[in-house]
């Protein structure tokens, strides 16, 4: 092939191709089918992607214009598409998590109905080709398609029961909470277009020099608004954990691996910006942190297994955020990357626990399953020790160079961090043991059910599974014999102002033995306390408060939706009863009056009817005679 | 003759025509009153005719003839308004013995 680059529409044209045939054909498509459409889509992007990551390792990115989107005079949006390290890395992220749920998608759905099955990978197939727009576009406009119709796909795969109320209305949250988000990320653009008349990537970060500190903060407060709405951060956080009411492949796809990371991805694209702006990035480490620590104090007494990782995802998203607002975006980068594998592994585990119980989501009913489901035991346990930074496997490396740039950066910063690091594991254990260990807590005719799910299950499982563990071996610390791959990878696309910090050997080390101790204890308090044959799952006091999310939804529906519900029903009564009523009665009233009067016009005196039409002759005269040119 | 004067013969026949419609009670002077009208139009038709005639008839032998034509034209339908319109007259005398319009009001039911 001469140049790779040429094919780069592909990739999210694919997907969308199988979204059309899905969505068109579902009525006639059997599950298989439909099934193949939707996985092999991806799977051709998968590998364009592949050779486009090949192409830009060898010989860097390009931007590929395919046509002019919007044209107006002397504004000009192109459609193009910027490959680059970061985009090609996100797309590899992308391709290859989503195909294998994809694939664990075709077993963990296959109860529902034919049609129903087509619209699943329909909606499916669609994010992953909104998600691509999103990482592939070269200016803030297609991004912001792409970031819509990752929001959209969200909320209809949400609400993929619509029969359930909740479920729905869980829907409208995400999407509500995402448009209070997009709201702010298009001000941004607005903003843009006004002060740089362009909104491409490339000329944009050229004109920021030559601008005020104080616009560039602006703006950059008002992307990162929208990323807090799409990457679930304080206070646009309530959404995810809602979000658990989708299909749990969908959680794992969209509400672990690839869209919540879309701020993150939007920060890092556009980091010259926020370098720029020293205030924002001091707000972007503070919310970060606040979340992590929010999110995981959170995460420690709830009950349901999806809630819990819903709300590490929040707090992981959190972790991201804090290196970002560091000044690593290479770390946060490849944060994302590893949080992908483990944390698709842990919801697809999830949704594998799941499976065997018989739609069964909470853990308080749950126990001693390491027995008989054993693949998905040693998958899951391999998420939760990456997921809790031990030694060598991807979250450890991550985590650690996280907790190293904010160490460099404000030592407040880098406690918090740790602490939210320690609440991580701490969750996570807890999980593990309540879920694996002690005696399963459920009625006999349950326990004989239990059975481990399918090949097609396992084997993506399997896959991220490995990748959980060796994930983090491309950016090992010298020190453990590793080098930074990653970060030389993304260099040319993400520029750092004096290079990423390595810590000294000895702050590694001492890194190291903290995590090893910190998780030995961590594992034998949890053990003791969660691995036990009953558990309530009723908490009181301040394990309450935590149990009922700080009650931060109530808060919210306090201060904020009760309100306008209450301005809304005055408006309505208002616009309703007094303006549009008096209109629309009016009318009718003045044309009663009005014919009242001409009706008595119609005498029935032929005369008076003579008279009438001369003097209308009269008039068409005279205003002939008046108006004539 | 000049043109003036047929203009003003005309003038005048059309607002005796309008004042008497305007005016009499009696179907069958109104019917007059109609007829008067239409001749005050014909009158100016065929005065209009002839001056046009007069003027162009070096060029052309046929100028100004349509004028008479739409005479004729509306003399054929005066007359066919006139019988049928007489004739409702009649049928509205022999039901009522009265040609008076101001009586003649229930067309508004």
């Amino acid at each position: 092939m001469k140049n790779i680059f040429q094919l780069v529409w592909l990739v999210p044209l694919l997907p969308f191709a199988g979204f059309l045939l899905n969505g068109l054909f579902r009525k006639k498509l059997s599950k298989s089918l439909s099934g193949l459409i939707g996985c092999a889509t991806i799977l051709g992007a998968f590998a364009i992607s592949v050779a486009l990551f090949m192409e830009v390792k060898s010989s860097g990115g390009q931007v590929v214009h395919l046509f002019d989107f919007i044209a107006v005079k002397g504004f000009k949006i192109p459609f193009d598409f910027q490959v680059d390290a970061l985009s090609s890395l996100f797309l590899l992220i992308i391709t290859g998590v989503g195909f294998l749920i994809h694939v664990y998608s075709t077993s963990y759905m296959h109860e529902e109905t034919s049609d129903h099955f087509a619209r699943y990978f329909a909606y499916l197939n669609l994010f992953v080709f909104s998600m691509l727009l999103l990482v592939l576009g070269a200016n803030f406009v297609i991004l912001f398609i792409g970031w819509e119709g990752v929001g959209l796909c969200s909320y209809l795969l949400i609400g993929y029961w619509f029969k359930n109320t909740d479920y729905t209305n869980a829907a409208k949250k995400a999407f509500i909470m995402n448009r209070i988000g997009d709201l702010g990320f298009l001000l941004a653009v607005f903003w843009m277009i006004n002060q740089f008349g362009t909104v491409t990537f490339s000329e944009v970060f050229a004109k920021v020099g030559g601008t005020p500190v104080m616009v560039i903060t602006g703006m950059t407060l008002l992307l990162f608004v929208g990323a807090t709405g799409k990457s679930a951060q304080i206070p646009l956080y309530t959404w995810l954990p809602d979000a658990m009411a989708g299909p749990t492949p969908v959680s794992a796809l969209i509400h672990a691996a690839t869209m919540v990371t879309a701020g993150v991805y939007m920060i890092a694209r556009s980091h010259v910006m926020f370098s720029a702006a020293p205030i924002t990035m001091n707000v972007i480490a503070i919310i970060g942190l606040a979340t992590a620590l929010l999110a995981g104090t959170i995460a420690l007494y709830q009950n349901d297994i999806k809630k819990v990782l819903a709300y590490s995802t929040v707090s992981q998203l959190g972790f991201m955020f804090l290196a970002i607002g560091v000044g690593a975006y290479t770390t946060a980068v490849f944060h994302v990357m590893t949080h992908a594998f483990f944390k698709a592994l842990l919801f697809l585990g999830a949704g594998s626990v799941i499976h065997a119980m018989g739609g069964e989501q909470d853990i308080t009913k749950m126990g001693g399953l390491s027995k008989k489901i054993p693949v998905t035991y040693w998958t899951f346990l391999i998420g939760v020790l990456a997921i809790s930074g031990f030694p060598f496997t991807s979250g450890f490396v991550s985590k650690d160079e996280i907790l190293l740039a904010a160490f460099e950066h404000n030592k407040l910063l880098f406690w918090g961090g740790v602490a939210g690091a320690i609440l991580t594991a701490f969750y996570m254990f807890r999980l593990l043991n309540l879920t694996f260990f002690g005696k399963f807590r459920n009625t006999e005719e349950k326990a004989h059910h239990v059975h481990e799910s399918p090949a097609s299950m396992t084997i993506p499982l399997a896959v991220l599974a490995l990748l959980s563990l060796v994930g983090g071996l491309i950016q090992l610390p010298h020190i453990f014999g590793g080098h930074p791959y990653l970060n030389e990878f993304l260099a040319p696309a993400v520029k750092i102002p004096g290079g990423e910090a390595e810590g000294a050997a000895t702050t590694e080390y001492m890194l190291l033995g903290g995590t090893v101790i910190g998780l030995a204890i961590i594992y034998f308090i949890t053990r003791k306390l969660y691995a036990v044959d009953a558990f309530s799952g009723v908490y009181e006091g301040f394990r309450k408060v935590l149990a009922n999310k700080w009650y931060v939804d109530e808060i919210y529906e306090a201060i904020i939706v009760k309100p306008i519900r209450w301005i809304g029903k005055k408006v309505v009564l208002f616009t309703e009863n007094e303006v549009i009523d008096w209109i629309v009665n009016g009318v009718g009233k003045g044309v009663q009056l009005a014919s009242r009067q001409l009706r008595l016009v119609q005498s029935g005196q032929v005369g008076s009817y003579v008279l009438l039409m001369v003097i209308s002759i009269l008039v068409f005269f005279a205003v002939q005679f008046l108006f004539k040119k | 003759m000049k043109i003036e004067y047929y203009l003003y013969l005309a003038i005048a026949l059309f607002c005796i025509g309008v004042v008497g419609v305007l005016t009499r009670r009696n179907a069958i002077i109104i019917f007059m009153c109609i007829e008067l009208m239409l001749n005050a139009a014909n009158l100016l038709l065929v005065a209009f005719s002839k001056m046009y005639h007069v003027a162009g008839v070096a060029q052309n032998p046929m100028a100004g003839i349509d004028g008479q034509l739409f005479v004729f034209f509306i003399m054929v339908v005066a007359a066919a308004e006139v019988s049928v319109g007489l004739a409702i007259i009649v049928m509205l005398y022999r039901n009522t013995h009265s040609v008076d319009i101001n009586f003649l009001n229930r067309l508004k039911h």
